[in-house]
């Protein structure tokens, strides 16, 4: 095994990205979608961190994981509503029997 | 740190290890100190606590044990407790059920390792220190989640959904109380804060700056509801949830969570004394004989306020916890964050 | 192989096996306190490449906050430990070829790419200039983000409320003000 360089996290995120993907394609309960709409968040973190130390050498990357982060937490803040909501008005959290925007 | 890692190169010869071996030796030797000095301090605070709340109520608390005012109360409920047969119900989830305990215990042995005993002994000098702290006792949060959920029992979750909800919503004002003394340092190290409050008793943080004497009592009255202790132990009000989160568990396991109870009262109390009440300083300039003595000296000082307030006032109800939190203390603490801001624009950093 | 990077891949390791079962797991809850497992790996990761403010605001904001969350709202909508109907093998198919295929290419590029000679520096402490940052370069984005945050704190305490009577908008609320403290720390 070589030393660990950019590659292995590339590597590392890709095969995170491509976890949440399958995450968001394959869940029917709402809140599994949005456990992988984070794990694909996270993987795109790593990238922008893995680049800022290994090839640009500034903080700029650093700074836009911050706002992903945050950002994260606004989505999660309103996606959880959101959840919330669907349960009061159709009983579950299936993403695939919410079809009506009203009861 | 320092002096540890030249001790342990003295003990071995100095070329005979490499220094990634010293510092994982360090490392493994201050965590085991951190884990027995606070096994040491939820012994003598149980009994501390029975003491006071004999006091309180006008009774002696334990008297036999040990002969002198009881004092070995404490090592033999331990004892009892370390006895007690190991039970993990039948339809609980064994693999969280056991694991919850240990993660609401490393939240707060994480946190331990930023506390500045003195000038020149901190496990870990990060430069993220108060920060640090507060993040890493969010792992315990998801540690009572997880022991309320794996019990498989209605009281426990009840509990463990009350007591996350209020750590969560705690922690706002409790950080945002600690954010003006971060303006005055312009850091987050804990040592630097401690550093800046150097002089006397009028250099403390709490009496620089008005603003910042009402975030100390932000900071005291968030860091109750975050310990979970009385008037606001909402997670374990035996009279309706039987014990909380902790319903399930008995032994070692229940050792676990009575430990970090402890464990995280003295925290806040060190961390209000680190950043409010000049850490390891003395009151009066020019007499710092005793650095870590003077500092556990007010954290045992604010332990014992706690306990007073814990044994004085009735429970409140949840719907007034969060309407404490919400509507009262986050403001107050927000208002304070702003006010500081001001003094310091107008008064200059004095 | 150095001790770093054997820690890399301790680190690795604990951010990718759990992830597994945060996607396949058929009870949510185990889904929910893998995510945590995972979301610990991607903070030690940052703290590897030096990222240390990073590291930390992941524990305070994705742990305290949106975890908390995410554990709650399992919990409400559902009964304790209930199975969730999400385990159909039939259906995870074709999402999981279509994921593959977007891995294989993802590899091939990461493998396939030269990415130049990486030259390391120490890590630095990284906070102060961070902060530095959000206060003069990105004072336009930091301060977008914290009208963002506003909203979506006021959208979530809406979309939550009861339709009259009573509005319980704590909870929702609380991963918000965690991260816009963390912002104004």
């Amino acid at each position: 095994m070589m030393d660990v360089g950019l590659s292995h996290f590339v590597v590392v995120s890709a095969l995170l990205f491509c976890l949440g993907l399958f995450a968001v394609m394959k869940r029917r309960n709402a809140v599994g979608i949005l456990m992988g709409v984070e794990l694909i968040l996270n993987s795109a973190n790593l990238n922008f961190v893995a680049f800022s130390r290994y090839v640009q050498h500034t903080i700029d990357g650093q700074i836009m994981a911050t706002f992903v982060i945050v950002l994260a937490a606004a989505e999660a803040a309103v996606a959880l509503a959101i959840v919330l909501a669907m349960f009061r008005n159709f009983g579950n959290v299936n993403a695939a029997t919410a079809t009506s925007l009203k009861r | 740190m320092n002096i540890l890692t030249e001790m342990i190169r003295g003990w071995f010869g100095p070329d005979k290890m490499s220094d990634q071996m010293v510092l994982i030796l360090s490392a493994v030797t201050l965590a085991t100190l951190m884990f027995v000095v606070m096994a040491l301090c939820a012994l003598v605070f149980t009994w501390m606590e029975r003491k006071v709340a004999g006091f309180i109520q006008s009774r002696y608390g334990p008297m036999r044990t040990g002969r002198w005012h009881g004092w070995a109360q404490a090592v033999a409920d331990m004892l009892k407790i370390l006895g007690k047969e190991d039970i993990i119900p039948a339809e609980a989830n064994r693999f969280f059920f056991s694991f919850a305990p240990i993660l609401v215990l490393l939240g707060s042995l994480l946190a331990w390792a930023a506390i500045p005993w003195s000038p020149n002994f901190v496990s870990a000098d990060l430069d993220l220190g108060l920060f640090y702290i507060f993040a890493v006792s969010s792992l315990a949060i998801i540690g009572i989640l997880m022991a309320g959920w794996a019990s498989n029992n209605k009281w426990a979750l009840y509990g463990a959904a009350r007591g996350a909800a209020q750590m969560v919503s705690y922690e706002i004002p409790l950080a945002l109380a600690c954010i003006p003394v971060v303006m005055y340092t312009g850091s987050l190290n804990t040592s630097d804060i401690v550093i800046a409050q150097q002089g006397g008793v009028l250099n403390w943080f709490l009496f620089r700056n008005p603003f910042i004497f009402v975030a100390f009592f932000m900071y005291f009255i968030a860091s109750i509801a975050e310990t979970n202790r009385g008037p606001f132990d909402m997670p374990e009000t035996e009279s309706e949830l039987v014990a909380g989160y902790h319903t399930e568990y008995t032994g070692m396991r229940f050792a676990f969570f009575f430990l970090s109870e402890y464990a995280n009262l003295f925290l806040v109390s060190l961390i209000a004394s680190m950043v409010f009440l000049g850490g390891w300083w003395s009151p009066i300039p020019g007499t710092d004989f005793a650095p870590a003595l003077t500092f556990i000296i007010k954290g045992v000082l604010m332990v014992l306020l706690n306990m007073w307030v814990r044994w004085t006032l009735p429970r409140v109800r949840v719907d007034q916890l969060m309407y404490l939190c919400w509507k009262v203390m986050i403001p107050v603490s927000l208002t304070c964050v702003v006010g500081a801001g001001l003094w310091m624009m107008w008064r200059g950093q004095a | 192989m150095t001790a770093a990077d054997l820690i890399f891949y301790a680190l690795a390791a604990l951010t990718l096996v759990p992830a597994l079962w945060v996607v396949g797991s058929p009870n949510i809850v185990h889904a929910g306190f893998n995510l945590l497992l995972t979301l610990l790996g991607v903070a030690g990761l940052f703290a590897w490449l030096g990222a240390d403010f990073l590291a930390v605001a992941q524990l305070m904001v994705y742990i305290g906050g949106v975890l908390v969350l995410v554990l709650f709202t399992v919990m409400m909508t559902r009964v304790p430990q209930a199975r969730e109907a999400d385990s159909g093998a039939k259906r995870a198919i074709l999402p999981g070829l279509f994921a593959l295929g977007v891995l294989v290419v993802l590899l091939l590029v990461a493998t396939g790419t030269h990415w130049g000679a990486p030259a390391l520096t120490d890590a630095q402490p990284t906070t102060a200039e961070i902060g530095a940052n959000f206060m003069t370069s990105y004072i336009f984005p930091f301060e977008y983000v914290s009208l963002v945050l506003l909203a979506a704190l006021i959208g979530a305490a809406i979309l939550i409320r009861e339709p009259r009577g009573t509005e319980e908008d704590d909870e929702a609320g609380a991963a918000v003000e965690t991260a816009e403290e963390e912002v104004q720390s």
